[in-house]
C-alpha cells in the first residue's frame, strides 16, 4: 500500500468519525443510524477477533513448519483440501477471520490451493452457521448448497492455486 | 461462541504450562498481527455501516421480488457481493424473504455471494494477498454462487 493511499484512508476515516459524532450531537438520524451500525458490528467482531488472534499467535509459535508443509504443502495431494475444509468448517467468524488465519497457514508452508479452499469453505460451510441456515431455509436448501459448492470450491482452488504458483506468485510481505 | 472462548482459554493454559516463554512470544505475535491489520478492519467497518444504511432490508426485498427470475438472481448476486452481513443477521433475513415469496434460487444467489464474495472485505483481503489475487478469488466465488443458484433453482423446480 502506498503512503498516499494511507493518508487518503486516514482522512476518510476522520471525516466519517466527525460526521458520526456531529450527527449524534445534533440528532441527525441517518448519521446516528450509521454510527449505530458501526458500533454493533464492531462489538460483534470484538467478541471474536481477540480469541482468533491469540490462537493465531499460539499456532505460529507451537506448530512446526515441517508439519504444515507435509500435510498441507505442495507435496500433500488432495487430502490437504480435505483438511482445509475441515478446519474451516469448525472455525468461527466470517471471511475477515479467515484471511489472517490463511495468511499464517501460508507462512507455515501450506500450498496456495489449500489456502483458497480454506478461505472459501470458511465462508460457506462453517458448521454452526450451516445449522443456523438450515433452521431458517430448510435442510434441503443447505444440502444442495453444500453439495454444489464444495466440489466447485475444491476444483477452482486447485486451478487457481496451480495457475498462480506457475506464475510465481508469492505472498511476500511479512506482516 | 462460548466454545471459542473455552478453546482459546484451554489452549492458553496448556501453552503456559508447556512454556511461559513461548506463550509470551505467541501473545506478542497476536498483538502485533492484530494491530497491523486493524486499520483495514476499521475501513471495512466504516464501509459496512454506510452500505447497510444505504441498503436497508425493505430495499433488498423490493429489488429481489419485483423482477423476472434471471433479473432477480442478478440483482441478488449484486447485493450479496456489495454487502456483508454476519450469518446471524443474514439467515433470519433470508427466512423472512422466503416467507414473503422470494424464490429459493434468488436467495441461494444472495446468501452465497453474501458469504463468499466480499466487496467490503476487499481492504483486508487485498492487504494480505494483493489486489490481483483478491479480484481473482472473488470472481471465482461469484461464478460458484451462480452455479449454486442454478442448481437450487433446478432442485426446487423453479426453472425449466
Amino acid at each position: 500500500m502506498t503512503k498516499r493511499a494511507n493518508i487518503f484512508k486516514a482522512a476518510g476515516a476522520a471525516v466519517y468519525a466527525v460526521f458520526v459524532v456531529l450527527s449524534f450531537f445534533y440528532g441527525y438520524a441517518p448519521g446516528k443510524e450509521i454510527g449505530q451500525n458501526f458500533i454493533s458490528f464492531s462489538l460483534a467482531m470484538l467478541k471474536i477477533l481477540p480469541c482468533a488472534f491469540i490462537l493465531i499467535g499460539l499456532f505460529e509459535v507451537w506448530i512446526k513448519k515441517e508439519t504444515i508443509e507435509k500435510h498441507l504443502g505442495s507435496g500433500s495431494g488432495i487430502t490437504a483440501y480435505f483438511w482445509g475444509i475441515l478446519l474451516a468448517g469448525t472455525s468461527v467468524g466470517g471471511l475477515y477471520v479467515a484471511f489472517p488465519v490463511a495468511y499464517s497457514l501460508y507462512n507455515k508452508g501450506a500450498k496456495l490451493g489449500m489456502i483458497f479452499a480454506y478461505i472459501a469453505s470458511s465462508a460457506i460451510c462453517r458448521v454452526p452457521m450451516t445449522i443456523f441456515e438450515a433452521s431458517f431455509m430448510g435442510i434441503k436448501f443447505s444440502m444442495i448448497r453444500l453439495a454444489v459448492s464444495l466440489p466447485l470450491v475444491v476444483v477452482s482452488s486447485m486451478l487457481l492455486g496451480g495457475y498462480l504458483e506457475k506464475k510465481g506468485y508469492k505472498i511476500t510481505k511479512k506482516r | 461462541m462460548y466454545l471459542l472462548y473455552l478453546i482459546t482459554g484451554l489452549a492458553l493454559i496448556v501453552s503456559l504450562i508447556a512454556s511461559r516463554e513461548k506463550t509470551w512470544k505467541a501473545l506478542k505475535i497476536s498483538v502485533k498481527r492484530l494491530v497491523t491489520i486493524l486499520p483495514a478492519f476499521i475501513i471495512m467497518l466504516i464501509l459496512v455501516s454506510v452500505v447497510l444504511f444505504l441498503v436497508p432490508d425493505n430495499v433488498i426485498f423490493a429489488c429481489l421480488g419485483n423482477h423476472s427470475k434471471t433479473i432477480g438472481v442478478l440483482v441478488a448476486l449484486f447485493f450479496g457481493s456489495i454487502t456483508l452481513m454476519p450469518g446471524f443477521i443474514a439467515y433470519p433475513l433470508c427466512g423472512i424473504l422466503l416467507e414473503k415469496g422470494i424464490t429459493y434460487m434468488v436467495l441461494a444467489a444472495f446468501s452465497t455471494t453474501l458469504m463468499m464474495v466480499g466487496g467490503l472485505t476487499y481492504p483486508i483481503e487485498s492487504q494480505y494477498f494483493g489486489a490481483k489475487v483478491t479480484i481473482l478469488r472473488n470472481l471465482v466465488s461469484l461464478l460458484i454462487a451462480v452455479a449454486v443458484a442454478i442448481a437450487t433453482g433446478i432442485f426446487f423446480g423453479e426453472i425449466g
